[in-house]
This record gives C-alpha cells, sequence and structure tokens, in this order.
C-alpha cells in the first residue's frame, strides 16, 4: 500500500462563536477568535491517499486529477468565502477547525474513484495549529 | 565597529478584509478585484519582517534591543489587526482599501515614530506564503 499526498490552499474569513451563548460567554471561552467582524487565515489542506501503484502508468491516482477533485469539490467553496456565512455544509456548525476538516471529509470522500481510499486530512490553519482526520466516525 | 548591520524582527497577525473600492459597482469591483472583492470577507494569515538597519551601539552592540522591537511591534500592529477584519475594526483603513501594499504602508507609518531617527526601517508583509510586498523602496 503507498500513500500519496496532494496540497492545496484556501483563504477565508471565520469566527468562533456559538449563538446559543451570550457574547460574553463567548468571548471568554473563544477569546478574541469570537471577534464579532471576523478574522480569517491561509488554510493548507493535506489530502492523503493510499492504494496500489497501477501497473500501467505506476501511480496509485494521477495527482493531477486529485488536485481538479479537491479544487472542484471543496477549494472552490471555500476560497476566499466566510466560513460562517457562505459555505454550504458548515451551515449550523461551529466553524473550528475540527469541525470543518470533518466537512471536507464528507464533502471529498464520494467523488474519489473506488481503486484508491481516503486515508487522511491534514488541515493547517496556522503555522502553530493543524488538526488530521482520518474518518472515523 | 562602524559598519551598517540590518536586523530583523518577524511576527504574524491573522485577520479579515476585502478588497473593493466604494467609488465603483459591484460589476467593477468584481472584474478588478475578483474573488477577494466578495461581501463576507476572507482571510489571511500575515506574516510581518520588520528590518531595522543602523551601526551597532559601542555598549550594547546591538542595532535595536530585539525586544524592544518586538514589544513595540505587538502594541502598535498586532493589538490592532490581529484577529480583526481590517476593513472594518482598525480605523488606520477608512478609506483606504486593505491590499498588502497599503497594510505595508500603514504599518510603516504606525512604527516609524517610534524608531530611532538614525536607524533606517523597512517593512515586508507576506499576505500568503507566495505574495508579499515591501515598504519603503528606494
Amino acid at each position: 500500500m503507498v500513500y500519496l499526498t496532494r496540497i492545496e490552499h484556501f483563504n477565508a474569513a471565520h469566527k468562533l462563536y456559538n449563538p446559543n451563548w451570550t457574547k460574553e460567554k463567548n468571548d471568554e471561552v473563544f477569546g478574541k477568535c469570537a471577534n464579532e467582524n471576523w478574522h480569517g487565515h491561509n488554510f493548507e489542506l493535506f489530502v492523503t491517499i493510499k492504494g496500489q501503484p497501477d501497473p500501467d502508468t505506476g501511480f496509485i491516482y494521477d495527482a493531477k486529477k486529485l488536485g481538479s477533485i479537491i479544487q472542484e469539490k471543496v477549494v472552490e467553496k471555500l476560497d476566499h468565502r466566510n466560513l460562517n456565512m457562505d459555505v454550504d455544509f458548515m451551515r449550523g456548525k461551529l466553524c473550528s477547525i475540527e469541525n470543518l476538516v470533518v466537512g471536507i471529509w464528507n464533502e471529498l470522500e464520494p467523488y474519489l474513484p473506488d481503486t484508491i481510499q481516503l486515508h487522511c486530512l491534514k488541515l493547517v490553519e496556522t503555522s502553530k495549529i493543524y488538526v488530521e482526520y482520518y474518518g472515523e466516525k | 565597529m562602524s559598519k551598517k548591520v540590518a536586523v530583523f524582527r518577524k511576527e504574524s497577525f491573522n485577520a479579515a478584509h476585502r478588497l473593493f473600492n466604494p467609488d465603483w459597482d459591484d460589476a467593477t469591483n468584481d472584474k478588478v478585484f475578483g474573488k477577494c472583492a466578495l461581501p463576507n470577507y476572507h482571510g489571511h494569515n500575515y506574516d510581518l519582517i520588520v528590518k531595522v538597519v543602523g551601526k551597532p551601539d559601542k555598549e550594547t552592540g546591538y542595532v535595536m534591543d530585539m525586544k524592544v522591537l518586538s514589544d513595540l511591534i505587538k502594541k502598535e500592529i498586532l493589538e490592532k489587526f490581529d484577529h480583526r477584519n481590517l476593513n472594518l475594526d482598525v480605523a488606520e483603513f477608512k478609506g483606504i482599501n486593505p491590499t498588502a501594499e497599503n497594510i505595508a504602508v500603514v504599518i510603516y507609518k504606525l512604527l516609524r515614530p517610534h524608531i530611532d531617527e538614525k536607524l533606517d526601517m523597512q517593512v515586508r508583509l507576506y499576505e500568503t506564503p507566495r505574495n508579499f510586498v515591501e515598504y519603503p523602496v528606494d
């Protein structure tokens, strides 16, 4: 089994804010991430697939095609958007990177061919913070 | 020691913005600024490098105490910009489109009065790892 990772990126605004709480409670829990007028990040998305190299191409999957699928199914929805307001699959969810990475998995996984498996998504929010998700429920 | 030396301090802030000229209609803004003009904002991890050039002080060996420079950047820039919306939350961008170019100029103007006149200063601002600007230039 071989693992292949494709890296894509997007720039987006968000805030961490629970609408069921008061502003004070949001400030207490989320600090400056709750700033009502948003803030933003350069997000990096590492998509790792696994499979057997094809005898004819040597590829487990064409990395350029993988990049196109990530762009079409995920990055076009997220790039230069407001994650809280503009992204259909984040509607009603808290816009933490934990929830975002699960949302991205659910958007992407159905569009990958049966010959490979989605192994891991790594989503980098800043140089100090990232999350990983392996599809576990 | 009479040679000039450049010292650099790197800091970072995360902010939302959009590029938009209020004198233009939406179609023109879309045409010029593309997805950067989207109405609900987007954001970046900005990396800021402040360069200070001068002769090392005879007593300390420093061009400038980096802790002092770091504290200055935090007080004058990060406290105003970090986790903010540059268009809405930062008074310095009232009437100014917050392009990387204009952000660099604003940062320079905020810092310059606090740095010794004998020292030269330059700001380099990374909006993404691939897009960055410098101000001032010769």
